[in-house]
């Protein structure tokens, strides 16, 4: 019992208590909206992002650095459409912080403001990992991005009150910094339009609906299913007959079944950033478009 | 003439003209017309599409709790008799903690049901389906949503935080059985009806601070059951510091004490006139913990390889009166002071090394300590009476390989060297799968 209550005395007074500053602390399931918090919110916020472009959002460890850094936020922002409901309602069970909890103004679902793709007609777990509420990897397309900011603006404003002005006026800043680059991606990505991409999980729809790319195949056999031999044979059999241009994957998937693939098939493997810090250029959302465009024009010359 | 004649055809042709263009103007007007009308239809129908569309079906069970069920059986093939299994060197557990029955058997099932109630509480009810004799409650619990500053409330039945192990459901488990020290200390897994209060620091490296009283319903308690008094039966207090380690690797380490009381705790055994008798202690039980776990994935991303690695180290001081012979089934009841302190491990390593496959190892090991007995120190009764309490340190070794087609679905084969037997080594093959239905569930770290 004593030794109990000592060593409690020494751990506290050995941890740094995290930034009881005037700043908001947001945290995010996913590195873009990190990206876009600190876009909206500049030195007001503090923002932590529990996951890298490393990492696959579907499977992430409860681990106790996520529940201590929910614990102290004010505001949490994730993709939602059950995209981390693997990880995400344990995490918001075990952090005692009501602000952040289902139904409260710190709890924000970005993919519920934009129109979403891929809403199954059949929902099955043999059709493999997929998401009864559409498709929740949202912000490949930037127009989503657009709106997604402009309802998180709002719900910044209405969190932070002291501060509104600040959200409002640098969204209203991001907005049209964001719109002119919509206008110039568009006019750079049109020779994409039509071009028949492999990728390797459905986690690029909204990018290919926007651009008007067209999916081919994908290297998962279902949802969340690994890339099996079997599967691999088929997709060479079908760039044989229909090739595709390029075969798209993300840098949290190995590499290893699109090189095989790309070797086979003799078409170029291409991996996009898919989120903020996915690659050395992607530092920020308007690098992520700017290096995804770029990476895939290459591809298709 | 010629000037009249040619200017008559010329009107005429005019007029042919305009009679033709005013046709086709009319014609055109009547198709323009047809399709405004169908786009029209087009329109409306869209329109009540989308109202059914955007009115979703209602009804008494839209509000239903999320449901997922956990289906395990499994091949057993044991060397020695489980219906024999003992722990030799431990006072017995109430429970039962031995590998199962031999042969093909149908595991344990569960049935979850969990759910926000309302804004300040979330539901859990997890109903184990034994294949022999009906339901149980496995976890049944309330826990606070709207409390703040890092502090949850929990009650009802659930898993005492008492070690990492404990709290994991079965399902979850990385080998099919639990670790001898977890069957020895706290007789497979303690479910305590009671109160948990859990606080979370607010600091960057995770730290909580835990309080749970219980009615002590279950080893290291007892009478099974609990006893019959008012207040509380068993008290456990638990904290745990965790954190990240460079770009892959996770740790939480925790220390926990549990003290209860047990009065009349009975247990089985053979004298030495070869009668069964019951046996019974009361007086107070006291046990450490103390849990580490590390786990690393490149990246912590865990889709490809990864490695866990576990081990709790359980320290148990027991002290008050053995009754021998309580039922004066053989040479009549006796009773005498008894302490002991005891102690046990276990060690394991989970290795991921491609996408669904697993392999792993654990050790486990119980030490029988200082245990003084009064009614063999005195003379009145030799350690043959008390066979089971006779000093013994059990070991074993245990493999296993599991693969996970997906998230959803486990088959696993394990293999055990088990002396937790004085006098048997126990063989011990498993061929289990582990299927979950439903909801998506969440694991603990």
């Amino acid at each position: 019992m004593k030794a109990i209550l000592r060593l409690i005395v020494a751990l506290s007074s050995t941890f740094a208590a995290l930034p009881a500053s005037a700043a908001l602390n947001v945290f995010t399931c996913e590195p873009e909206w990190g990206a876009l918090a600190q876009e909206l919110g500049g030195d007001k916020v503090s923002v932590y992002s529990a996951t890298t472009a490393l990492q696959d959002p579907h499977r992430i460890e409860a681990r106790p650095s996520l529940i201590a850094r929910i614990r102290s936020a004010d505001l949490l922002i994730c993709s939602g459409s059950e995209l981390e409901i693997g990880w995400i309602p344990l995490l918001l069970t075990q952090s005692g912080n009501s602000k952040v909890q289902l139904g409260n103004p710190g709890y924000f679902e970005a993919s519920q403001y934009v129109v979403k793709l891929e809403i199954p007609k059949v929902i099955d777990r043999a059709l493999g990992d997929i998401h009864p509420g559409g498709n929740p990897h949202v912000h490949t397309d930037p127009r989503n991005i657009a709106r997604i900011a402009q309802a998180l603006e709002e719900r910044m404003a209405q969190i932070d009150p002291a501060n509104a002005e600040n959200y409002r006026s640098r969204g209203k800043s991001f907005r049209e910094r964001w719109q002119a680059a919509i206008a110039r991606w568009e006019r750079q990505a049109a020779p994409l339009k039509g071009v028949p991409i492999v990728v390797y999980h459905k986690d690029f729809s909204y990018f290919i609906n926007w651009t008007g790319m067209r999916e081919a195949a994908s290297l998962e056999p279902k949802p969340g299913i690994p890339p099996t031999p079997s599967h691999l044979a088929e997709l060479i059999d079908q760039m044989k007959r229909a090739p595709a241009k390029m075969i798209v994957y993300s840098p949290y998937s190995s590499p290893q079944a699109a090189e095989f693939l790309s070797s086979r098939a003799n078409i170029p493997a291409v991996m996009v950033p898919f989120t903020v810090g996915g690659t050395d250029k992607a530092k920020d959302l308007f690098g992520l478009f700017d290096d995804t465009i770029a990476r895939l024009l290459g591809a298709v010359k | 003439m010629y000037g009249k004649g040619t200017m008559g055809l010329a009107v005429a042709a005019a007029l042919g003209f305009a009679g033709t263009a005013l046709a086709q103007t009319q014609d055109e007007l009547s198709t323009l017309r047809e399709q405004v009308r169908q786009l029209d239809k087009r329109v409306t129908e869209a329109e009540n599409a989308a109202i059914q569309a955007s009115s979703r079906p209602t009804g008494e069970n839209v509000m239903n709790p999320a449901v997922s069920v956990i289906l395990n059986g499994i091949y057993s093939n044991l060397s020695q008799d489980p219906n024999a299994f003992r722990i030799n060197g431990f006072v017995p557990t109430l429970g039962e903690v031995g590998p199962g029955a031999r042969g093909l058997s149908l595991g344990e099932s569960e049935l979850a049901l969990a759910s926000n109630i309302d804004h300040n509480f979330r539901g859990t009810l997890i109903a184990s389906i034994s294949p022999e004799d009906g339901i149980g409650v496995e976890e049944g619990y309330i826990q606070t949503l709207a409390l703040s500053y890092g502090f949850t409330i929990k009650a009802g039945r659930f898993f005492s935080g008492v070690g990492y192990q404990n709290q994991i459901h079965a399902h979850a488990w990385d080998f099919t059985d639990a670790p001898l020290a977890n069957k020895a200390f706290l007789g497979n897994q303690l479910h305590e009806d009671g109160i948990q209060l859990k606080w979370v620091a607010p600091t960057e490296t995770y730290f909580d601070l835990g309080l749970e009283v219980g009615r002590g319903r279950q080893f290291p308690a007892g009478p099974a059951g609990g006893r019959n008094k008012n207040g509380v039966g068993s008290s456990t207090l638990f904290t745990h510091v965790g954190g990240d380690l460079g770009t892959g690797v996770a740790w939480q380490t925790g220390v926990s004490y549990l003290s209860t009381s047990p009065r009349d705790r009975t247990f089985d055994d053979v004298d030495s006139t070869g009668a069964t008798v019951t046996n019974s202690f009361t007086g107070k039980s006291r046990l450490w913990v103390l849990d580490g776990i590390l786990k690393w994935a490149p990246n912590y991303n865990p889709t490809y390889t990864s490695l866990k690695l576990q081990g709790e180290f359980f320290r148990r001081k027991e002290n008050g009166d053995l009754t021998y012979d309580s039922t004066a089934a053989s040479l009549g009841p006796q009773t005498g002071g008894f302490t002991s302190t005891q102690s046990g491990w276990y060690l394991q390593g989970v290795y991921q090394f491609v996408p669904m496959w697993r392999v792993g190892y654990r050790y486990d090991r119980l030490n029988a300590g200082t245990t003084s007995n009064g009614l063999v120190d005195s003379g009145a009764l030799t350690v043959t009476d008390l066979p089971i309490l006779a000093r013994y340190n059990p070991t074993r070794h245990t493999v296993m390989v599991d693969w996970s087609p997906s998230e959803f679905s486990r088959v696993r084969l394990q293999f055990a060297s088990d002396k937790s037997r004085s006098d048997a080594t126990d063989n011990q093959v498993f061929l289990q799968y582990i299927v979950s239905l439903g909801a998506h569930g969440a694991h603990k770290f």
